[in-house]
């Protein structure tokens, strides 16, 4: 396992009022992504524990991405990640973003 | 005047005259046309030749093996160094022919199951290689250097005349008799059962010499199967892209998809996806496919008129049967298939072909081949290539080649095929997609080949379609634009992060990058619930219960 | 442009939506009345296996097991959804704690139901004592709940089906619902076939494991109550009507539970097949069953009738 850490900051706070949400499922290929809003400010924080070791990088140039995209300010995001592509990784941080940010309790 | 001098006339009917030595010979062991099962080695024996060229069945799908055990079986010092010819290296037992020293040098098309094995004793020496083709081309190849001389082929039953009945997976079988029989060749068929009246006369029988019924029915492989259950929320958004990005603007209405889950969560998003686009009518009404059960829905829900089919699929014989509207069939009721003609309306009757592979490099040239394996070329090269002894146009041809070509007088101005590439910029075991260089070409420095085996050219592919959006090559005027078109649909990929960022934003300002958002789709609206079927119950339900599937996909 | 998440009615989604194929998270929020489901030890409190680490695996933040509270057509219950997909829902220490403590707190207020969805394929290997002493005290938890009046109802219809500790535990509900796709068992199929020979069972013949194990044959043969349709809207069916069912629980119904165990050993146990149990019930082309749609499956269950309303 490889523990990866990534701070930033965002154009803007994230939309919506709910204080947490998570995503996806640990198993081979697909990862969980737990959400919560606990930061001040537009910071974003993102933890990651994966079990692919040795690609730091492409999780930089995807959290670089997906920041730039969503904006995501004031949430933190740990991350269990079972070995998943890039593009899975994108796709369960904007699902999380998205459901972050719903109405509902 | 001159008198003929009989020592100096030349024989010009020395093949039939062996032919006839190896029909005699064999008849010894048969009852007619009928041979033991017992006695089947023994036919071989009498009837083959050392280096003599045998094409045995060996197709995609169905395999002679009852032949092939008995060909295994021979002694050496009888049959040996034999040439085999075949569409596919299928069975361990191929490859054991060569180990035993019974075949030598091989010409073939396909080696899926057998493409580790084949390596190593190709690498090894053990097996001289003659080519690798593609089907269409081994069969042309069939009717002028590699003819065989003896066939050794799988019919499901045979009257005792000999007349064949080859059913739903005819494949290859009216090809290679073709070749055989008509060029002094011996043919042998193993057959399921003998019958007083065949159901329907595939292969007639004065082209068949020997008849060898197996206690057991040949062999055939469920390829083309894929489990709804098992589509990922990627292949859906590459299929949505798809439709939206090709099919649509371009009214693709004759096409092939190769065997692959994202063209299988293309045939099962047009019923949903299609449908609130309402393309129904508008496109893929016309196909060369194999009996795809993962089609069930779009030809229930009416957007199939017609297709034309390589082989058989398990499973599906009763759906065909009760569907002849759409398949081809026979006075049996049965799926009559044909390879070689399937082949050929994928070349010259489509436009359009869509599949995936395994590496794509920054020219667009596309392999399945990788250092440890080598799986052949099967069919793909015949659909994906542009067809350029095409005559007739059609809309979405016209309109792939004036994008191809603007400046050009349009009466002077061929068409293009739409030769398509999808895929996840990951594949299995995050290996990623693109590469810098394929792996194809290490393996042809390795095996001194004069040619890298590459399965789709890049000059002829037209589109490439990931998670990333649509990469339209048509539209690209330099190997460089090329090149970034291709950096800039391979997400997170080596090759994808070395882009260069500007030159792939101008690509996109100029269409020739359609990112999802693009066409409209929300990568997060790519979900299951937009397939059609979600399991493969869900498709027997759709077939109305004619869908039988083969053990290993049912969970129920 | 973004298209929002739940543009369908919630109970739209519950009957479209696959039982099998949905995550343990989606599966209590469609089952439950809309917004009632509140968690208990969320992933955002963060307890993980404190075992996965010495294996190099990666954790869940939930350990797989999703526990809380909510409605059911109005009236309370608690809930517990294994996530057959991490470990292959197996169970864990901390996965099991959060069962065991559910079930007690159960006991203690005596008057809120359990539904437990079971997706499991046993014990987690890599901690495999913590995991067999979980399965124990579970089972415990649930007869001692039973004992104090509450209903403890098992869901079964998940991809990891129902195996190994799993199926222990559903032995002791109050009742069980199971949809096709579902199965219960203790061992698996591979291990009967790497115990007992190919010719005794062969893992590979997935019609054979289903016609043994699935939902279907469970029904058929009184180990399940209720069968339902692949929707979640079907299991929240079952589940109501299942509560409705259910009786008091006490010695005298353990006693009636024996006899009729004993009683379907006599009258089935020299059944080679499942096929040959049905047809032994008077279903006429057993071999059809496996066939039969949901609701075509559900009419002929019910003319055999109920085998178990007086036992459990």
């Amino acid at each position: 396992m490889e523990d990866l850490s990534f701070q930033h900051t965002a154009r803007e706070r994230a939309g919506g009022t709910k204080p947490i949400a998570i995503v996806g499922v640990v198993a081979s290929g697909n990862l969980e992504v737990l959400v919560e809003r606990v930061l001040p400010g537009t910071e974003c924080q993102l933890e990651i524990k994966t079990a692919a070791v040795g690609f730091g990088e492409v999780w930089k140039a995807v959290i670089g991405d997906f920041v730039e995209r969503y904006s995501p300010g004031g949430l933190r995001f740990s991350i269990n990640d079972g070995g998943a592509r890039p593009d899975t990784v994108s796709l369960r941080l904007a699902q999380a973003v998205r459901l972050i940010g719903e109405g509902g309790q | 005047m001159l008198m003929l001098d009989r020592r100096t006339t030349t024989k010009w009917q020395h093949r039939r005259e062996a032919r006839d030595a190896r029909l005699a010979a064999g008849s010894r062991l048969a009852r007619g046309k009928i041979v033991e099962a017992r006695d089947a080695t023994r036919l071989m024996e009498a009837v083959i030749r050392p280096g003599d060229r045998i094409c045995l069945e060996g197709d995609n799908q169905k395999q002679a093996d009852l032949l092939c055990s008995a060909l295994l079986a021979v002694q050496p010092a009888k049959v040996n160094n034999l040439h085999m010819v075949q569409s596919g290296v299928v069975l361990p037992e191929h490859l054991d022919l060569f180990d035993r020293g019974v075949a030598k040098k091989l010409d073939y098309a396909y080696s899926g199951p057998q493409s580790a094995r084949i390596a190593h004793m190709l690498f090894g020496g053990k097996i001289e290689l003659g080519a690798v083709h593609t089907y269409l081309e081994l069969f042309a190849r069939y009717f002028v250097d590699l003819t065989p001389q003896v066939a050794l082929i799988a019919a499901v039953s045979s009257d005792r005349e000999g007349n064949l009945y080859t059913g739903p997976n005819t494949e290859d079988t009216p090809t290679v008799v073709e070749a055989t029989a008509f060029k002094d060749g011996v043919v042998i068929a193993q057959v399921n059962e003998i019958v007083d009246q065949v159901p329907r006369v595939d292969i007639p029988a004065d082209r068949v010499h020997f008849i060898v019924k197996a206690d057991r029915p040949f062999f055939v492989e469920p390829l083309f199967t894929r489990d709804p259950a098992a589509i990922t929320e990627g292949q859906i958004l590459t299929a949505m892209l798809a439709i939206k990005g090709i099919y649509a603007p371009y009214g693709v209405q004759r096409l092939n998809h190769g065997i692959g889950f994202s063209t299988a969560a293309i045939e099962l998003l047009l019923p949903t996806f299609g449908e609130k686009l309402g393309l129904k009518g508008k496109i893929a009404s016309h196909f060369a496919l194999n009996p795809h059960p993962a089609l069930i829905p779009a030809i229930e829900s009416g957007w199939v008129q017609q297709i034309h089919s390589f082989g058989s699929e398990v499973g599906m014989d009763d759906y065909i049967r009760a569907r002849s509207d759409i398949f081809f069939t026979g006075p049996d009721g049965a799926l009559r298939s044909n390879r070689a003609f399937c082949q050929t309306a994928g070349l010259y009757a489509c436009d359009m072909f869509i599949g995936s592979t395994l590496q794509i490099d920054l020219q667009g040239n596309s392999s399945t081949i990788t250092t440890s394996r080598i799986a052949g070329f099967g069919g793909a090269p015949n659909m994906g290539s542009d067809a350029r002894g095409r005559r007739h146009p059609s809309t979405p041809w016209l309109k792939a080649g004036a994008e191809a070509d603007p400046d050009s007088p349009s009466s002077l101005r061929r068409g293009r095929k739409l030769v398509v590439q999808i895929g996840e910029t990951f594949g299995d075991k995050n290996v990623p997609l693109f590469v810098e260089k394929l792996e194809a070409l290490e393996l042809a420095e390795k095996l001194n080949l004069e040619l890298a085996p590459i399965m789709i050219y890049g000059d002829d592919v037209t589109h490439i379609v990931t998670e990333e959006g649509v990469a339209n090559l048509l539209l690209c005027r330099s190997a460089g634009e090329r090149e970034q078109a291709i950096r800039g649909v391979a997400g997170y990929t080596e090759v994808g992060r070395r882009r260069d960022r500007n030159m792939v934003e101008r690509l996109r300002q100029r269409g020739v990058i359609l990112r999802p958002e693009d066409l409209g789709v929300n990568p997060l609206d790519a979900d299951r619930n937009m397939l059609a079927a979600h399991s493969i119950k869900d498709l027997v339900r759709w077939s109305g219960g004619l869908y039988a599937p083969p053990s290993k996909f049912r969970n129920w | 442009m973004t298209a929002p998440l739940k543009h369908t009615v919630p109970s739209e989604r519950a009957r479209t939506t696959s039982f099998n194929e949905a995550s343990a998270r989606t599966r209590v929020e469609l089952l439950l009345d809309a917004g009632s489901f509140v968690e208990f030890i969320g992933p955002e409190k963060r307890e993980v296996s404190p075992h996965l680490k010495i294996f190099d695996l990666p954790e869940q933040f939930d350990d797989g097991l999703v526990v809380g509270g909510g409605r059911l057509d109005g009236s309370p219950v608690f809930i517990a959804a294994q996530e057959g997909r991490f470990m292959g829902g197996a169970f864990g220490e901390v996965h099991g704690a959060k069962l065991t403590g559910l079930l007690r707190a159960a006991r203690e207020i005596e008057s809120v139901p359990v539904l437990i969805l079971l997706d499991t394929g046993g014990v987690r290997l890599q901690e495999a004592n913590a995991g067999e002493l979980a399965i124990a005290e579970i089972m415990r938890a649930v007869m001692e709940a039973r004992m104090a009046g509450v209903k403890v109802i098992g869901l079964i219809g998940g991809r990891s089906g129902c195996y190994g500790g799993g199926g222990l535990i559903s032995g002791c509900c109050s009742a069980l619902a199971v949809s096709e796709p579902g199965r219960i068992a203790v061992s698996g199929p591979e291990v009967i076939e790497t115990n007992r020979g190919v010719e005794e069972f062969d893992s590979r013949d997935r019609a054979l494991v289903w016609r043994t194990m699935g939902g279907k044959n469970r029904r058929l043969q009184g180990a399940a109550d209720v069968f339902t349709d692949d929707t979640v809207q079907g299991f929240r069916d079952a589940a109501l009507e299942l509560l409705s069912l259910v009786g008091a629980f006490g010695l005298d119904r353990l006693k009636a539970e024996q006899a009729r165990l004993a009683d379907r050993l006599q009258n089935f146990g020299t059944c080679a097949d499942a096929i040959d149990l049905w047809a032994a019930q008077g279903i006429a082309q057993a071999e059809q069953v496996p066939d039969l749609s949901a609701d075509q499956f559900i009419s002929l269950a019910n003319t055999i009738g109920r085998t178990s309303r007086e036992a459990r």
